[in-house]
């Protein structure tokens, strides 16, 4: 029973989270460093190029790194202070066992040990339960070479199918609607194309703080005359200066695309040569669009409908155009119909594969593009290939050097495995660079799912909120203590150079996965002995695949400060040996792809791209009149996901210390509340207690929770688990509460500090 | 070696985004690692996300010096108005008083005013400003008048502020809209502090209340 071994508070105080704060080397300015080391930001989609300075094997600080194309230097807040991340107090040194004796609950053991305990659990439970009592579950701030290695880890190694990873909180919405619309699943543009648009329409992305450089690119197309269109349930900073707003109700984002594009239709702002010659499905769209008439959009989105013709009038008339997408329409039950809205006014303006005009999702990690390409999504192989089917199982089997029968087939997304969980199918878990206790909805459930495990080994650099329930903890690296490459939001392929060594017994994590394949006398395919040779394999497995990265080498991604995939070392339409640059921009006119073979632009066999009806549902466990207002979550610009590395870094905690509940002063004063009052939300699932802030930049029928922090101050014990039918999404952005001022603090309160 | 003299400092608040990580890598500077010199406040938060970051003005008659009685406070021949002199500052807050634009400190533990210096370790050795160089919305930027001219074709750079009789001219300039800076070559400070101002430079919210319509 992986239950904690003691009480949480026990737990925190022993490993924190604690603070970093500058010292030492990063505070004296006598301290030269040894080098500087170009690498990339830790945390967002971003990837922002960054030079760490190192002195003594630490990272002491950092250096603007200007000639990198995308952010020329700039960074957030995050970046600036990503640097006191390492040598911190909380940071694991050795492999730890659960024992209630210890201090914290939890013991050092010497790290061969803790693998060889980690080999004979798995080895137990597999015997007597089968491979599929295993479960894997990654994470998409992993490097390309370790996502890679992980799928690879549970169909050879493990022979289980019950691999998934933390994106699936995260693009798969945007995945599935990329590969239903265009066959492939990838912004179509550099950001430098966005200078000079007319139109910029940003649905649903708190750009300014979830991807902060990509601010500079919106503003500076909107200084040379682009408009920008902002659709959010709050005036985000984006948002404050935008052309049009356009404050949607939460989960209405299916409804109000299908209203605009039908006004576009009715009065013939569409691009009909563009549909005609390259895209299939259009009549059932607009017969389905047709439904919704300007009234009923308004009525269903609550936008005016002075609004929503002025959008349709901009968007359908401008010239050239980009569209962008988050978290705020993909985390929905409906996330996928959202996406594909987007894609269909896309569509119908015809305007995508030029310079001046593209469409693109705003991903969330590190490497959340890459880490979503090559195999450790549940029904997923290397190259985006398809586990089910059999020729593209034959060709990864080869690459792998098994037999096909012997690969295990589509296993489930990471909710769902927890529901296994739950009935006791799945006995024993590995878990990397994922926090589902704070980041999955409902955890309370997921509480319980861990405590009935009867093996956990989790594997991380400090000890996470979920890793609590191990059994094992190894120790895992630091993204600067490894090398590897990560596909950031524009499709790019960069470099993560190592900047330190691991500390004490502390492991890189593809050491880590290989040293449990060996111990499990399994090391058959586990025997890489650097990233580099990882990626030499990768190479081979995605070529062929749409995610074709067989032309990349670490040489070209540094000497050209990144390569976009799709790279081919032969050239798909003669088969020649090349030296290909890349494809920074996708469908440009007659542009060749080995799905179309010349047919068209669109990685479809007749190279058409695919309009699809996107269809509006209304939320599951939407404001009802017992939880009559909608409760939305996100993020604040300096802090990330569950917050395991800011969380722990003092100046970033300084900035935005604990979560608070925003809602518009209208709200605040039916209910009595006022700016910083103790106030209690609720929903179906529970009820947390936190201070309200009463600002106007939010819908008066909405409130807003970010969602950094675990326990009590976590707004994933209240979220519902509904998920996208698709995409399996869960629907963070959306379900029924209701709100009242608070009658004393909250015992949290008086205990823990802000971070805890 | 001075701060270049083609090189000039640009504050633009309609582009803050508040997210301070100016105020975080200003602490990273070499000349006061571990205290940021920049102030970064929200407008009127209830209200609006708008935010202003200001850094030293590097105003052409540092008020500033003029009221110090220690003589602490230097400008540098490029401009830059240093911050107050170890051995001669007394921490007497007179600065901080004066400053018009609110930018001095005394810090009480070392007992010295301190005050943005344009990174002047960076700034004349060559690189921009630790501020200016990571604002991911380049709110601060550092570099020519003709860059600034080609990125922000609707602003014109501003240097001079009204403060009721007292015209300051300062190195930082600050982007106004075209329309503003036509009718109104400098910034008037005080009149801009009325409850309802003729003109903001910052605009608090652009868009009308978007919520006027939603029913609770």
């Amino acid at each position: 029973m992986a239950t904690i071994p003691v009480d949480d508070l026990t737990i925190t105080r022993e490993f924190g989270p604690h603070l970093s704060r500058m010292s030492g080397a990063s505070l004296s300015t006598a301290t030269e460093p040894d080098r500087l080391v170009r690498t990339h930001c830790c945390f967002c989609g971003q990837q922002c190029g960054i030079q760490l300075k190192v002195k003594d094997n630490q990272v002491i600080g950092f250096e603007p790194w200007e000639e990198f194309p995308f952010n020329r230097g700039m960074l957030c807040p995050k970046g600036v202070k990503r640097y006191l991340q390492g040598s911190h107090p909380d940071r694991l040194l050795t492999a730890l066992h659960r024992d209630s004796s210890a201090a914290g609950g939890f013991r050092q053991m010497p790290y061969e040990q803790a693998i060889a305990k980690v080999a004979s659990e798995i080895a137990r439970l597999q015997h007597a339960h089968g491979n599929s009592a295993i479960g894997l579950l990654g994470g998409a701030s992993l490097t390309t070479e370790k996502t890679y290695l992980l799928g690879k880890f549970a169909r050879v190694c493990l022979k289980t199918p019950y691999i998934d990873y933390n994106g699936r909180l995260c693009m798969v919405s945007a995945g599935a609607a990329n590969r239903k619309a265009f066959g492939i699943d990838r912004t179509t543009n550099p950001w430098s194309d966005m200078i000079g648009t007319d139109v910029i329409w940003v649905a649903g992305s708190n750009v300014a703080e979830c991807s902060p450089i990509t601010t500079n690119y919106i503003w500076q197309a909107r200084e040379l005359g682009a408009k920008v269109i902002v659709q959010d349930p709050r005036i985000t900073p984006i948002a404050r200066t935008c052309d049009l707003f356009l404050p949607v109700k939460p989960g209405r984002d299916a409804a109000l695309f299908a209203g605009v594009l039908n006004l576009m239709i009715e009065r013939g702002w569409i691009d009909r040569e563009f549909i005609d010659a390259h895209t299939v499905g259009f009549d059932a769209v607009a017969k389905y669009c047709s439904e919704w008439t300007l009234a009923r959009t308004a009525e269903v989105t609550g936008v005016p409908s002075r609004s929503l013709l002025q959008a349709a009038e901009w968007w359908g008339t401008a010239k050239t155009s980009f569209l962008f997408h988050a978290r705020g329409i993909e985390h929905h039950s409906n996330g996928v119909q959202n996406a594909l809205g987007t894609i269909n006014l896309v569509l119908a303006s015809g305007r995508l594969g030029k310079p001046k005009s593209g469409y693109g999702t705003i991903v969330g990690q590190a490497n959340g593009q890459g880490g979503r390409e090559h195999g450790q999504k549940c029904d997923q192989l290397p190259g985006c290939r398809d586990i089910a089917n059999p020729e593209h199982r034959k060709y990864i089997a080869g690459v792998w050097g098994i037999d096909e029968s012997d690969m295990p087939g589509a296993g489930v997304d990471a909710y769902e495995m927890f529901r296994k969980i739950d009935a006791g199918e799945i006995k024993g878990l590995i878990a990397i660079c994922f926090n589902p206790k704070v980041s999955l909805p409902d955890s309370h459930f997921i509480e319980r799912c861990l405590d009935k495990l009867e093996f956990f080994v989790s594997i991380d650099f400090f000890l996470n909120d979920t890793a609590r329930h191990a059994d094992i903890v190894l120790p895992g690296s630091l993204q600067e203590e490894d090398e590897g490459l990560v596909t950031q939001v524009e499709g790019r392929v960069i470099k993560i150079n190592k900047a330190v060594d691991c500390p004490g017994e502390a492991r890189q994590d593809w050491i880590i996965i290989q040293d449990i394949a060996k111990a499990l006398e399994r090391p058959f395919g586990f025997t890489f002995g650097s990233p580099r040779e990882i990626f030499e394999e990768l190479r081979r497995a995605s070529k062929g695949g749409v995610a074709d990265y067989s032309g990349i080498t670490y040489e070209k991604v540094e000497s050209r400060m990144g390569v976009f995939w799709p790279c081919y070392s032969e050239d798909p339409q003669t088969g020649e040996a090349v030296d290909h640059p890349g494809t920074p921009r996708l469908f440009e006119a007659g542009s060749y792809n080995p799905v179309a073979k010349g047919a068209g632009p669109f990685y479809f066999p007749d190279g058409k791209a695919r309009f699809n009806v996107a269809d509006y549902r209304a939320p599951v466990d939407d404001a009802c009149e017992e939880f009559p207002l909608f409760l939305t979550t996100g993020r604040v610009v300096s802090q990330f996901l569950s917050g395991t590395q800011t969380r722990r870094i003092g100046p970033l905690v300084d900035q935005y210390p604990e979560p608070r509940i925003e809602m518009h002063p209208r709200l605040a004063a039916r209910l009595g509340i006022h700016d910083e009052d103790w106030t209690v939300v609720e929903t179906r699932r529970g009820a947390m207690t936190l201070r309200a802030m009463v600002v106007t930049s939010i819908r008066p029928d909405t409130v807003f929770v970010p969602y950094h922090w675990p326990g009590e101050k976590s707004p994933n014990r209240l979220t519902v688990a509904a998920q996208d039918p698709i995409s399996k999404i869960p629907q963070y952005k959306v379900c029924g509460c209701r709100v009242r001022k608070a009658e004393a603090a909250p015992e949290y309160s008086r205990i823990l500090e802000p971070q805890q | 070696m001075p701060k270049p003299a083609h090189l000039n400092f640009y504050i633009d608040p309609n582009r803050c985004i508040g997210c301070q990580a100016c105020v975080q890598a200003c602490t990273e500077c070499d000349t006061h690692r571990g205290e940021s010199m920049i102030h970064l406040e929200f407008v009127n938060r209830a209200q609006s996300v708008q935010t202003v970051p200001v850094v030293c003005m590097h105003c052409e008659q540092p008020t500033c010096a003029e009221v110090c009685p220690a003589d602490a406070i230097k400008r540098t021949g490029d401009g830059v108005v240093q911050s107050a002199l170890k051995p001669r500052c007394i921490a007497c807050g007179n600065c901080v008083l004066a400053c018009p634009f609110g930018v001095p400190e005394v810090n009480d533990e070392r007992q010295i005013m301190m005050k943005c210096d344009m990174c002047y370790d960076r700034t004349s050795s060559g690189k921009k400003p630790m501020c200016a160089t990571v604002c991911p919305s380049q709110a601060l930027f550092f570099g020519t008048r003709e860059q600034i001219d080609q990125l922000r074709p609707l602003s014109e750079p501003i240097n001079r502020f009204q403060f009721g009789n007292q015209t300051i001219s300062t190195r930082v300039f600050v982007m106004a809209p075209k329309q503003i800076a036509r009718v109104q070559p400098h910034l008037d400070v005080t009149a801009a502090m009325d409850e309802s101002p003729q003109s903001r430079a910052v605009l608090l919210k652009v868009v009308a209340d978007p919520f006027e319509d939603v029913q609770i």
